[in-house]
C-alpha cells in the first residue's frame, strides 16, 4: 500500500493523502464522496460544474481542482453546501432541455441522480428550453445537445485518452456549447468510435449509443441498484486498477 | 364563453366551461335557435397538446415512450401503438412468440385496469346514484360508503391491471417495455405466479361488473333512450371477425350493420379516413372518406368493438355478448349508455385472456428480441386502446430522426358522436332557459360513456368546477349557473346557493 504524505480532515474525519493529490481523490480513496459531475479519475479535473465545491480552511474552492494540504479542515457535508449544490443542479436542470420522464438516459443519469441525492423536488427555476442542434449524422452515436451540461468530459477522454480531439466547448457563458472538430461540424465525419473513452463517459443523455435506449429494463439500470457516491467510489476504484474504459 | 365561430343567425348559447368528473378540461356549448331547441352541440377541447409537433426531430426509438405521457390512464396503449410502428422502423415485421404474447398481456392489463377505473371510479356513482343525485355523493368516495363491496371491486380490479403493467414494464404508470423488435425483460414466474393466485376473484368481479350492467339496463328503462343513436361504427377486428384488442384488421359497419369494409390493412388508413378541422376545438373530427364528412363519422370504444366482431374468443364473455346482443335481437345496439355494458363484457375477456396468456409457457421465455432487418423510413402502429381504435403514424429520415408524426387517438375518432349525443341529451333535458345541475350532469353522463379523459392528462378527481352561461344571440348573459369545486353552486347574482 502507498504511504502518505499528509492528513486532512473532511467533516472532521482524518483522511490520508499522497503528495500532489487534490482534495477529491483523497476523498475518494477514503471512500468519502464529495458530490460532482465534472469529474471522472483519470482525466485532468476541470472545476466546471462547481458541485464539489467545499470550504477548505474556511475558503470554498473546488475538491477537484485544489491540492490536499496537510492539516486541512474541510467542511463537504454540510446544509449549507449541500443547498448550494441542489441550487447549481437546479440550474444544470432549466438550463438544458433535461426532460427525465421521455429520456432514454433516466436511471442511469448522473445529473438526475444528484437530484435525487440532494433532495431535488422540482426545478425550482424557469426553464430556459434552449434551442440546441441535434446531431444524428453518426452511424452509431446520438448526440443530443440538448442536454449537454458541458462538463467538458467527452472533450478531455477524447484528447486525453482515445488522443482524438473529437470535441470542444465553444462560446462563452450562457452561449457556451459543445462542438465537434470536423470541418462540416457533424459528428459522422469525425473518428469517434463506440469503444472511445468519450463515446461512453457522459454523464447525461447528451451522447448515446443509438437504438440502445430503454433496453435496461427498470429496476436494472445503474441508479436503480446503486447510490451515486457508490458509483462514483467504484469509477475511482475502477481507475486505480488502471482501466479507464467503462 | 367563446365559441372561435360565430353563430348562425337566429340562435343563442349556452356554454357550460368545464366538465366535470372527467380528466382534463372540457367546455360544452350549446348553439339554440329561435325555438329553444338545440340546433347544435359542441364539446371544445380547449387544450392545445402538440405531440405530434414535438416529437419531430427526437429519434424514433424515443417515440413510444415520449407519446405515452400523453396519458395518464392509458400510457400502454400508446406506448404499444408506437412500439408496433418502430418494429417497423427497426425492419421488424415479426416479433417472438415471447415478445408478442408478453404484449398482448401487458395490453390485456392495460385495458382491464382503465375499464375498471372508467366504470367503477368514475361512471359507476352515475349509475348507483342516479344521474340527478346528490353531487357530494355522486362520486367514488359515495360508493365506497354505499356500496362497499362494488367499489372495493372496481379498486382490486384496477389494481390487478396495474400489477400486470407493473410486472412487464417496472412501473405501474409509464414504465418501459417495449423496444424495436422486442421487450426489455421477461416476466418472471414469481410474478406470474402471483397474478396466477388471484384470478378467480378477478374472473368472478368481472363477471358481477356484467351482470350488473345488464342489472341496471333491464331496471332503467329510460337509459335506452339517453342520447341513443344509429351510427357508423369502426374497429380492430382479427382475422376470423372475432374481438381483437391488440391487432387485426380494420371492419367498419353501417348502422343497420351492414359491411362497408373489412379486413383493411390499417397501414393504408390514409386512403379510408379523413380528418376533420372545425375552428371551435383543437380535437378533429375523423371520417371515412367513403361516406364522406357529413355522413361519415362513426364511433370507436367498446360499443363499437362489441358490435362490430362476429363472436369473442373467451367463453364468459362470448357469453355475455350474446345477453347483450339480445337486446335489439342481435342487431347493433346503438344505446349510448351501452357503452358501460361493453366495457364490462371487454373486462371479461381481458381477465380470461390473461389467465390464458399466464398459463402459456412462452409468457415466460426469454426470446425477446427479433433480428431486425433494413431499416425503414415509415411505421404505421394501431391498437385497440380502451376507448377505441388508436392510430400511430411515423416517418422518420436516414438518421432515424422523426420527420413527420400523425396521431388519431380513440376521443378523436368519437368526437362527432359525443357532440351528438350531448345534442340529443340536451334537447330532452334542457327546460326552457333554466340551466340545472342536473341537466349539467345528464350532459356529463354522455360525455363519460365515451371518455374520462378528454385531455389525456390527469387532474383531481371531481374537484373541477362547472360553468354555465345561457348567452342570447346579440351575446347578452341571460343566465349563469357556477357549480364550485366544493360542490356549491352560485347564480347569477353571484353569491352562494345551497347546491
Amino acid at each position: 500500500m502507498t504511504e502518505t504524505t499528509g492528513t486532512i480532515f473532511i467533516d472532521g474525519k482524518a483522511v490520508g493523502f499522497m503528495q500532489g493529490q487534490t482534495i477529491m481523490d483523497a476523498a475518494l480513496s477514503a471512500q468519502v464522496y464529495i458530490p460532482h459531475l465534472c469529474h471522472y479519475p483519470g482525466l485532468t479535473p476541470s472545476g466546471n460544474c462547481r458541485l464539489c465545491v467545499v470550504e477548505a480552511d474556511g475558503r470554498r474552492a473546488a475538491a477537484c481542482t485544489t491540492a490536499a494540504k496537510a492539516g486541512q479542515q474541510i467542511s463537504n457535508n454540510t446544509a449549507e453546501l449541500n443547498a448550494a449544490r441542489k441550487v447549481i443542479t437546479q440550474m444544470l436542470f432549466v438550463e438544458g432541455n433535461h426532460i427525465c420522464p421521455s429520456c432514454e438516459k433516466s436511471g442511469n443519469c448522473k445529473l438526475q441522480a444528484m437530484g435525487y441525492h440532494l433532495g431535488m423536488l422540482e426545478e425550482h427555476y424557469p426553464q430556459f428550453n434552449p434551442r440546441r442542434v441535434l446531431d444524428a449524422s453518426h452511424p452509431d452515436i446520438l448526440l443530443d445537445r440538448g442536454r449537454c451540461i458541458l462538463c467538458g468530459l467527452c472533450v478531455r477522454a477524447s484528447h486525453e485518452v482515445d488522443k482524438k480531439n473529437v470535441f470542444a466547448i465553444a462560446g462563452r457563458g450562457a452561449d457556451a456549447y459543445l462542438i465537434v472538430n470536423t470541418v462540416s461540424g457533424k459528428l459522422g465525419d469525425s473518428n469517434l468510435d463506440v469503444t472511445d473513452l468519450a463515446a461512453n463517459i457522459c454523464p447525461v443523455g447528451a451522447i448515446m449509443f443509438k437504438e440502445r435506449g430503454y433496453v435496461t429494463p427498470i429496476g436494472e439500470r445503474i441508479y436503480d441498484r446503486q447510490h451515486i457516491s457508490d458509483v462514483a467510489m467504484h469509477e475511482h476504484v475502477t481507475e486505480q486498477k488502471g482501466d479507464k474504459k467503462r | 364563453m367563446t365559441s372561435g365561430k360565430s353563430n348562425e343567425p337566429g340562435t343563442r348559447r349556452i356554454a357550460i366551461d368545464p366538465v366535470t368528473r372527467v380528466e382534463g378540461h372540457g367546455k360544452i356549448t350549446l348553439l339554440l335557435d329561435r325555438d329553444n331547441h338545440i340546433q347544435e352541440a359542441r364539446l371544445h377541447i380547449t387544450e392545445f397538446r402538440g405531440f405530434e409537433k414535438f416529437i419531430q426531430g427526437r429519434p424514433y426509438w424515443d417515440v413510444p415512450f415520449f407519446v405515452q405521457r400523453l396519458c395518464g390512464i392509458c400510457p400502454v396503449s400508446h406506448q404499444l401503438a408506437a412500439a408496433k410502428a418502430v418494429d417497423q422502423l427497426a425492419g421488424v415485421d415479426r416479433l417472438t412468440p415471447t415478445a408478442e404474447k408478453l404484449r398482448r398481456l401487458l395490453h390485456f392489463g392495460q385495458v382491464l385496469q382503465s375499464h375498471a377505473l372508467h366504470f367503477f371510479h368514475l361512471s359507476s356513482p352515475d349509475f348507483l346514484f342516479g344521474f340527478g343525485g346528490d353531487p357530494l355523493r355522486r362520486n367514488i368516495v359515495g360508493v365506497l360508503e354505499k356500496y362497499p363491496e362494488i367499489a372495493m371491486q372496481g379498486i382490486k380490479l384496477r389494481k390487478f391491471g396495474q400489477q400486470i403493467i407493473e410486472a412487464i414494464t417496472g412501473k405501474r404508470v409509464h414504465g418501459t417495455g417495449t423496444i424495436p423488435g422486442g421487450m426489455n425483460k421477461p416476466l418472471s414466474t414469481d410474478w406470474r405466479d402471483a397474478l396466477l393466485t388471484e384470478m378467480r376473484d378477478i374472473l368472478q368481479w368481472s363477471e358481477q361488473a356484467v351482470e350488473l350492467n345488464a342489472r341496471i339496463h333491464a331496471t332503467h328503462a329510460e337509459h335506452a333512450d339517453f342520447a341513443t343513436m344509429p351510427t357508423n361504427y369502426l374497429s380492430l377486428v382479427d382475422k376470423k371477425g372475432e374481438l381483437e384488442l391488440y391487432h387485426g384488421g380494420l371492419r367498419a359497419r353501417y348502422p343497420d350493420g351492414g359491411l362497408i369494409f373489412d379486413q383493411f390493412d390499417y397501414s393504408g388508413y390514409q386512403r379510408i379516413l379523413r380528418e376533420e378541422v372545425r375552428a371551435w376545438s383543437y380535437l378533429k373530427f375523423p371520417y371515412l372518406l367513403q361516406l364522406g364528412e357529413t355522413q361519415g363519422w362513426y364511433r370507436v370504444g367498446p360499443l363499437a368493438r362489441v358490435n362490430n366482431c362476429d363472436s369473442i374468443t373467451t367463453p364468459r364473455a362470448e357469453a355475455a355478448r350474446k345477453q347483450f346482443k339480445a337486446i335489439n335481437a342481435d342487431n347493433l345496439v346503438h344505446d349510448t349508455l351501452g357503452y358501460h355494458w361493453t366495457r364490462m363484457i371487454e373486462m371479461l375477456h381481458c381477465a380470461e385472456s390473461i389467465q390464458i396468456l399466464l398459463n402459456d409457457p412462452d409468457i415466460t421465455g426469454a426470446d425477446l428480441v427479433a433480428e431486425k432487418g433494413d431499416r425503414r423510413h415509415e411505421g404505421i402502429g394501431v391498437i385497440e386502446a380502451p376507448r377505441g381504435t388508436l392510430f400511430h403514424h411515423y416517418q422518420v429520415d436516414d438518421d432515424g430522426i422523426v420527420t413527420r408524426a400523425n396521431l388519431i387517438v380513440s376521443t378523436t375518432s368519437n368526437n362527432q358522436a359525443m357532440n351528438e349525443s350531448l345534442r340529443i341529451v340536451a334537447n330532452r333535458y334542457l327546460d326552457g332557459q333554466e340551466i340545472t345541475e342536473a341537466l349539467l350532469n345528464h350532459l356529463e353522463v354522455a360525455v363519460r360513456a365515451y371518455d374520462p379523459c378528454l385531455s389525456c392528462a390527469t387532474h383531481a378527481l371531481g374537484k373541477m368546477p362547472l360553468q354555465v352561461e345561457l348567452v342570447d344571440a346579440a351575446g347578452v348573459l341571460i343566465h349563469r349557473l357556477v357549480k364550485n369545486s366544493d360542490g356549491r353552486l352560485s347564480g347569477q347574482d353571484g353569491y352562494l346557493h345551497n347546491g
